[in-house]
């Protein structure tokens, strides 16, 4: 039948499902051939904390949004064009992110009583969610899957895998996706053990793809043209295992080797998991006892002479602290990576916020100074990662990485950087001159110390948590101990001359200023955008780096009448800034709900700001 | 290679340990025994570091003229791991209190010992929290009156021992701070041993808890009260050495040789190298009155270590390894061009 072809600038696809449906790896899929094919794209997976939450429940749904633009894309996307869902709690959780013209394509099959049922619907589940005008598609997917695949050979349940290869199939029909990366990551994922599995996931998604050319159902299909023209070898990345490969590329400058001491914890886990396929890179990972071992043996690795790194969640950094506060008294290399998670405590582990600032700042005991620092995309995590282990073994400190679990497990395409674009990574290390080396001499420029990893000859030291002198000794005097308060407050502080200024997007003075820092970027550079486009006239600046701030914070900032922090906590970052520049007027645009910002939300706040 | 004395191992630091304390002893011990270590290992002293945690004892690295880390309280199992693993080569002495390793840092020792990382794990056991002041340990006798247990302790304490062959620990010894030469030889026997060393030393602490091992350590009985263990050699103690160990049934038994027909041939023969879980950690909470308390080295077995698998594991993956660098790593897997 005819469809008429629609060119759409970018389109926000949202596939749901029951834990065990398989939504993530469709919405991977999708998104990836998209990628290939040359469109921009920002990916969100919303996962149940539970592994197997009760089958069929709205507890249990599990999504996966996928973003695609013409060009490039900077936000996984607030509402959806389409929702795929694949049961009735698949529809109950996720119907309040459908546009008003969205199109609805649910499973039929998975529509019954039972399902209805356990999904709390007590009639037509379209009109009690009052989404009944959407453009339905309903479509028998089970049905369709066992009839696809009922000459296969393959048992039952097998089949029932497959009928997300189907939804998958159709969704590529309705959006004008070539199956040929389909087609090659079957391949690949089936041809050593599984073989007979690749025919017949071939063959259910091109029914699928086939079916929805079909029905009535699917009036209109969608193209959204290939936009991304930068040359280059591209790849998906997520935020876990750019923020591994960063380190990985780190140890490779430094020519130190890299050790990772961690135990797993919801979203930082992938990162711990990355770093142990390397081996091949001379890649040493422990998964330890607990999270205070994690820190510990990294700062024992890092005392031996090793790029040394810990990773971990918000309740897992709060465990860290006192032995954090022990690399910042021996001053020895170390990056923590804390994946931010909504708290306190136990909190919702799979869901993404940045309430850890304040941990991450102030979060230890006696005067305890570190570098703070933020990845902002889920590719960023890479540069994150480097800059944070250049920065702790030439500055002689530890630094605190913070990602969201909204960066670690999100993805998009990355063009890959070549090696050769990387400074390198200069450790300070000591060498023996025939004197008693002293520990805690230090540079007259950036007041770092140097570094002489156990086993180095002649240069036998002693550090530990205890204040000691210049020399290493031992000191409970007190002009010595302010001196080394001091010192080790200006150490840090001058890390100022190795991190990038801050740049303006938008005019470079006016009423309102956008301040944001980590995974929030691509939500405040949209709504800046749109605010742009509406006629308002914004600017925006993004922090990487917490502390120390950028040199020209300052001088940025007094150029704009009020500054709007946007982040997602109850306005820590907001906080640090106005008691840093207690003269200027800045307020907070929050959301402690466990969920990225919407667009709007943004938008409506800088509006709201702009009537006053 | 070159040839050390105690007095190469000696700081510049002035000794801050209360007179008479029972550290001071295996401090003299450590320095006299690294010369050999040095020598049989064929390691220049830089090889050497002194990892503790926090408490009296702790306070030994900075006695040491070797790299020294004073850490935080219970994590100088959790550090000494992270070194060992980093670099194989280093020689890694740790040393902890009672309290620092059985009861804050007693994750990391049970971990450390089941992982057999090749570190050697002084314990300074002196049943008291001394740098505190005086309160009871994970290790000292029910109803120890102390200033946190002023009407007695109501919990039974930890016999180290028993913790570390409860893990599968690969060596175990006891001495006391006042068998000098016991303490070289042990630490001698653990700087040879590869996997976790654990050296638990009864030790005094003169203000707050003096005399807690004296009822076994002085002079006047402790031939009758304790027995050094050895290999090849007889369970044979006492003043007279007429008495020893035999097994009864499933249990242990003290007997006198010449009474009730024992002869020496019934007294058990001590091996530390066999795997013999079951009568080493009999032999490890031997305690008196029952029995005399057994010092020397009671459990020495061979095992893979932790860090050499890492390493091992390491290399393997590498030697088939088709990604060797970053740009490799960064081009590998799934890939497109535009």
């Amino acid at each position: 039948m005819q469809h008429r072809v629609i060119d759409a600038k970018d389109v926000v696809i949202r596939f749901a499902g029951d834990s065990g449906d398989g939504m993530q790896l469709t919405g991977t899929l999708f998104a990836n051939l998209s990628a290939v094919y040359g469109n921009g794209l920002s990916t969100f997976p919303d996962y149940p904390a539970e592994i197997r939450a009760p089958k069929g429940t709205v507890a249990g749904v599990s999504g996966f949004q996928v973003h695609i633009g013409s060009g490039k894309v900077n936000t996984p996307g607030d509402f959806c064009d389409m929702l795929v869902a694949m049961n009735p709690a698949a529809l109950k959780a996720n119907a309040k992110w459908l546009k008003r013209n969205a199109t609805v394509l649910v499973n039929e099959d998975a529509f019954d009583d039972q399902g209805l049922d356990k999904a709390g619907f007590k009639g037509n589940p379209f009109e009690e969610l009052h989404i009944e005008d959407r453009n339905i598609i309903v479509a028998p997917i089970t049905r369709l899957t066992e009839e696809s695949l009922k000459d296969s050979g393959l048992d039952f349940s097998s089949i029932h895998k497959c009928k997300n290869m189907f939804t998958l199939g159709m969704a590529c029909f309705i959006y004008n996706r070539p199956l040929d990366y389909v087609y090659t990551y079957l391949e690949g994922r089936f041809r050593k053990k599984h073989p007979e599995m690749i025919e017949p996931n071939r063959k259910v998604v091109n029914d699928g793809f086939n079916y929805a050319a079909n029905i009535q159902a699917v009036a209109d299909t969608y193209t959204i043209a290939p936009g991304i023209h930068e040359k280059g070898v591209y790849r998906n990345i997520t935020g876990n295992q750019a923020l591994a490969w960063g380190f990985i590329a780190a140890s490779e400058k430094s020519g130190l080797p890299l050790f990772c001491g961690s135990y797993p914890i919801t979203p930082a886990t992938a990162i711990l998991e990355e770093l142990a396929i390397h081996k091949n890179l001379g890649v040493k990972t422990m998964q330890t006892e607990d999270e205070i071992a994690g820190i510990c043996s990294a700062i024992g690795a890092s005392f031996a002479g090793s790029l040394a790194v810990t990773t971990t969640s918000g309740p897992g950094l709060s465990l860290k602290s006192e032995a954090l506060g022990l690399a910042v008294m021996t001053e020895l290399p170390l990056v923590v990576v804390d994946v931010q998670r909504a708290g306190p405590c136990t909190g919702m582990p799979t869901k993404t916020e940045q309430t850890d600032l304040n941990e991450a700042l102030y979060g230890r005991n006696g005067e305890s100074p570190l570098v703070v620092m933020a990845a902002h995309s889920p590719a960023h995590c890479f540069e994150a990662a480097f800059n944070a282990a250049k920065i702790a073994v030439e500055h002689m400190t530890p630094v605190l990485l913070l990602s969201e679990g909204f960066l670690g497990n999100g993805s998009e395409p990355w063009r890959i950087p070549s090696m050769n674009d990387f400074p390198a990574i200069k450790p300070r290390l000591a060498k023996a001159d025939g004197n008693k080396f002293q520990p805690f001499k230090r540079d007259g420029e950036t007041l770092a110390r140097e570094w002489a990893p156990a086993g180095t000859p002649g240069l036998e030291h002693r550090v530990g948590g205890l204040e000691k002198n210049h020399a290493g000794v031992l000191s409970t005097d007190p002009e010595n101990h302010a001196l080394m308060v001091e010192e080790r407050a200006e150490k840090v502080a001058r890390v100022v001359a190795d991190i990038p200024d801050l740049v303006i997007d938008g005019p470079e003075s006016g009423d309102i200023l956008l301040a944001g820092w980590g995974g929030t970027l691509g939500h405040i550079l949209t709504a800046a955008e749109e605010l742009r486009a509406e006629g308002k006239e914004v600017s925006r600046v993004h922090f990487d780096y917490i502390n120390p701030l950028p040199g020209n914070t300052r001088e940025v900032l007094s150029r704009f009448r009020k500054i709007i922090v946007c982040e997602l906590n109850s306005g820590h970052f907001a906080s640090l800034l106005r008691s840093t520049f207690p003269d200027m007027d800045i307020v907070g645009c929050n959301k402690v709900q466990g969920q990225v910002f919407l667009v709007k939300d943004i938008v409506e706040s800088v509006s709201s700001e702009l009537s006053q | 290679m070159a040839e050390y004395t105690f007095k190469d191992f000696k700081s510049d630091q002035e000794i801050r340990w209360c007179p008479g304390c029972g550290d001071f002893s295996i401090l003299a011990a450590l320095q006299r025994t690294l010369p050999q270590v040095c020598k049989e290992k064929g390691i220049e002293k830089d090889k050497i570091v002194v990892v503790s945690g926090i408490g009296c004892s702790s306070r030994l690295p900075y006695y040491m003229d070797t790299y020294g880390f004073h850490s935080i309280h219970g994590r100088a199992t959790a550090i000494a791991t992270g070194m060992k693993v980093a670099n194989p080569e280093l020689c890694v002495w740790q040393v902890s209190g009672d309290g620092d390793a059985l009861a804050i840092g007693g994750n990391h020792f049970i971990h450390a010992i089941r992982r057999n990382i090749d570190i050697n794990l002084m314990l300074f056991n002196n049943r008291i929290y001394g740098m505190t002041k005086g309160q009871y340990s994970p290790t000292s006798r029910l109803g120890t009156v102390t200033k946190t247990s002023p009407y007695g302790t109501v919990e039974a304490p930890f016999n180290p021992g028993s913790l570390v062959l409860g893990a599968k620990g690969t060596f175990f010894a006891r001495s006391m701070d006042t068998e000098l030469a016991l303490n070289q030889e042990v630490m001698l026997a653990a700087s040879r041993h590869n996997g976790t060393s654990v050296m638990e030393f009864l030790t005094n602490c003169m203000i707050f808890n003096n005399g807690t091992h004296a009822d076994i350590s002085d002079k006047e009985f402790k031939a009758d009260r304790t027995i050094v263990l050895r290999d090849g050699e007889k369970m044979i103690f006492g003043r007279n050495r007429d008495k020893g160990i035999m097994l009864d049934g499933w249990k242990l038994k003290v007997v006198t040789i010449g009474e009730d027909g024992v002869t020496e041939d019934d007294i058990l023969t001590h091996d530390s190298h066999s795997d013999n879980l079951g009568l080493q950690t009999m032999l490890a909470e031997m305690s008196w009155p029952e029995f005399p308390v057994a010092l020397g080295v009671i459990r020495d077995v061979t095992a893979n270590t932790y860090e050499e698998e890492v390493a091992r594991q390491l290399e393997e993956v590498k030697s088939r390894a088709k990604v060797r660098d970053m740009e490799g790593l960064l081009h590998s897997g799934s890939t497109w061009e535009l």
